[in-house]
């Protein structure tokens, strides 16, 4: 009776779930992207001068960052496929430091923003306009939603860590860990996508 | 199968697992102790509806208040709507039988993520206890209608954020139960079961995945955009900062249309297999109602626009989507053909399930033809905003989804308690909810046509003996739930034990005992022939 229920491993399923999961990630930016192109039609010049005021600078060592953070996710399977534990999960701890590196630059980032009175809801932003107004709430709305999804990834590849720690992922399994780095690549994605949406296209 | 082997595994009502008593089901991973989970809160959920349902009918039974102000009218169409379409219907077939019996139907042991299976069960709770919650915290319910159209949604000082948040948790569950139920299906069919041997019940849970799966989101961030704007004003659909109220219509409808597919297509897959059982015949064109549930499914997506003819679109705009408004009620058509010709010359068994396919049948072919009425740009004009559009929606969603689900309910009964119910008290309350039903809402469509809005609480004294016709409905039609529901009830404990295949079913689930044994099957079933052979 006790082995009733034996659990049995199908990797190729939990990475088509996780496929299907990171599908509707994207749908729930795409409704964010259509409200984006809308308004950017009917208010081409306050965001063409808004966008102008965003630090260049900043978004692209953010934008370099996560692009080498999504190169260590990808060199640790590689480096459990091998049993390489230690390199494994060195290559986390850079992925982890690297998403933390973002998310104290867009802190700053936002700092300067809340500083000069540009958030949803300001009274000074308001006077700007209403294409200001706009451009402002989806860029705060946007990156603050991108901003959440680098914060459940890290959370999920520090629990990924632990259990490399714990041996329970090794190089026969080792799904968890890719899964891990498939959700991480999508928060790098949408932000390939977000970078020059708000920072690039002036 | 001719002789009921003796199974040495208990059925899953004696297998408790790790846990003892209440903790044995809702710590359970087991599908079918899901479904059932799903099952009672999702009745529960139902007669909170039903019975405000009832109330907005007394109160319509007279013009004036008659036995609640406006204001609370307002309410109670709110958490109505909300509580019925996203913790009744939206969920009601797939969370229920689709957890129950996909995996049996596919020769499977579970779903693919157990686990997973039963968070989504415990953000189907969390999700309609915030929308509960907002009904008695804050400065009063929620007024704005199931459809939270902005910019009411976010100047209403009724309690709008927990409902907000409330659907979108629902949506979450949703996900998660169409993705549990795609992977499940594409990998745990069992040896054989290729995809043109799988029953229709499982395709069409299939095509509703991928519904739920590539829509929902769009509503998640919808309603989290509500949120934000109620919260930080940030602008989205607020016209005095710049934001369009339009948009949100269409981002709503984006998702609130392809989620009636969601709510209809498990039901044509229920009824796909009650009537070649009772029929003893083969599915006429199995094919056919495959491809029809995945066009179903794909033209679902591109038809939100005719929710909006009325609110200010171009007029190629509404050309198009009229057009494929009257596209989409093809693929429907093909399923009521099909169901027909397999009724045809066939030596058909009356039982209780058949009735109510045949009951799903009538009342979904006037559903599905006053959508047309409502597809046409002319008369959606004049219909818009009326009692009209309330009766065709409740004979397709309620008629539709909910004689499919009762429907389900008795073909599916015996198999899941183990009990056989008794059909005279079943087809009784049938009758008295048919009549209820089709006086209820029939009456809807001629209040309608004479131009009664809806969503009022008073109306003008010319619309007066309709609306007594179909309140006296409405208190039938109740009468009506209770006696299926108290006979279910009381063949739990009272009826006779259900052999292995009371109707003589041909799919998966008639081959294993009644209730099934904990893993469903001894040996994962090796499948040669398609699932409908009566030869």
């Amino acid at each position: 009776m006790s082995t009733i229920l034996v659990t049995h491993r199908d990797d190729l399923a939990s990475k088509t779930g996780m496929w299907l999961f990171l599908f509707t990630e994207m749908l729930l930016f795409g409704g964010l992207f259509i409200v984006y192109s809308v308004y950017r039609y009917r208010n081409p010049v306050a965001f063409h001068l808004a966008a102008q005021e965003l630090s260049v600078f900043i978004g692209t060592i953010n934008t370099i960052i996560l692009l080498i953070s999504s190169t260590t996710i990808a060199m640790s399977i590689t480096a459990i496929q091998k049993n390489n534990k230690k390199l494994a999960l060195l290559l986390l701890g850079i992925t982890v430091i690297l998403g933390l590196a973002f998310l104290v630059n867009k802190y700053f980032e936002w700092g300067e923003h809340i500083k000069e009175h540009i958030y949803p809801g300001s009274s000074i932003l308001a006077l700007r306009g209403h294409g200001d107004v706009l451009f402002y709430g989806l860029y705060f709305f946007m990156t603050g939603l991108h901003a959440l999804h680098i914060i459940i990834g890290l959370v999920f590849i520090l629990v990924i860590a632990t259990s490399i720690l714990r041996d329970k992922i090794n190089s026969e399994n080792y799904v968890l860990l890719e899964n891990s780095g498939l959700y991480w690549h999508l928060v790098d994605l949408i932000w390939i996508f977000l970078f020059p949406l708000f920072y690039l296209i002036t | 199968m001719s002789t009921q082997k003796n199974f040495e595994e208990p059925s899953y009502l004696e297998y408790k697992g790790k846990y003892k008593g209440i903790f044995s089901w809702i710590l359970s991973t087991d599908h079918k102790r899901i479904a059932i989970l799903y099952l009672f809160s999702l009745l529960t959920f139902f007669a909170i509806g039903a019975t405000l349902g009832l109330l907005m009918k007394l109160e319509l039974i007279a013009p004036g208040k008659t036995i609640m102000t406006a204001q609370t009218y307002n309410a109670f169409f709110t958490l109505h709507g909300i509580i019925m379409i996203f913790a009744v219907v939206i969920p009601g077939l797939p969370a229920v039988f689709g957890n129950f019996l996909l995996p049996i139907m596919i020769g499977a042991k579970d779903v693919a993520f157990p686990r997973l299976n039963l968070l989504s069960w415990y953000f189907y709770v969390t999700g309609v206890t915030l929308v509960l919650i907002s009904q008695f915290t804050g400065q009063g319910p929620p007024d704005t209608g199931w459809t939270f159209y902005a910019p009411y949604s976010f100047r209403t000082t009724g309690n709008m954020l927990p409902a907000v948040f409330g659907a979108f948790v629902l949506g979450f569950s949703s996900i998660l139960t169409g993705l549990n139920f795609l992977v499940t299906i594409h990998r745990m069919r069992a040896p054989g079961m290729t995809w043109l041997k799988m029953p229709l019940f499982p395709w069409t849970l299939y095509a509703t995945g991928w519904v739920q799966l590539l829509a929902t989101p769009i509503i998640g961030i919808t309603l989290l955009m509500i949120i934000a704007e109620r919260t930080l004003h940030i602008g989205f659909f607020d016209p005095t900062l710049g934001g369009d109220p339009l948009l949100y219509q269409h981002l709503f409808w984006t998702y609130s249309h392809p989620a009636v597919y969601i709510m209809i297509l498990p039901a044509m897959g229920a009824i796909s297999e009650i009537i070649p059982t009772f029929c003893h015949k083969t599915i006429f064109g199995y094919k056919f109602i495959v491809a029809s549930s995945i066009a179903i499914a794909f033209v679902g997506y591109f038809i939100w626009g005719h929710h909006m003819f009325t609110s200010g679109m171009s007029g190629t705009a509404e050309y198009i989507f009229s057009l494929l408004t009257f596209i989409v009620a093809i693929p429907s058509a093909i399923k009521v053909f099909n169901w027909i010709a397999t009724m045809h010359k066939a030596s058909i068994d009356l039982q209780t399930p058949f009735y109510w396919a045949v009951g799903f049948l009538f009342v979904f072919m006037i559903g599905g033809f006053s959508g047309l009425i409502l597809g046409s740009l002319a008369t959606d004009i004049h219909l818009h905003n009326t009692h009209f559009v309330v009766a065709h929606f409740h004979f397709i969603v309620f008629g539709g989804t909910g004689f499919a689900f009762f429907g389900a309910m008795h073909y599916w009964f015996p198999k899941i308690t183990g009990k056989m119910y008794d059909s005279r008290w079943a087809n009784t309350g049938l009758i008295i909810f048919f009549a209820g039903f089709i006086t209820l809402y029939g009456e809807m469509f001629f209040l309608g046509m004479k131009g009664m809005p809806r969503r009022y609480y008073d109306y003008d004294e010319i619309f007066h003996t309709g609306n007594i016709f179909s309140s006296l409905g409405a208190i039938v039609m109740y009468f009506g739930l209770a006696v299926i529901i108290i006979n279910l009830i009381s063949s739990l404990r009272n009826g006779a034990k259900a052999p292995s295949d009371p109707w003589g079913g041909k799919t998966l689930e008639w081959t294993i005992p009644s209730p099934p044994p904990v893993e469903n099957f001894e040996e994962i079933p090796v499948i040669t022939k398609g699932p409908y052979n009566y030869k």
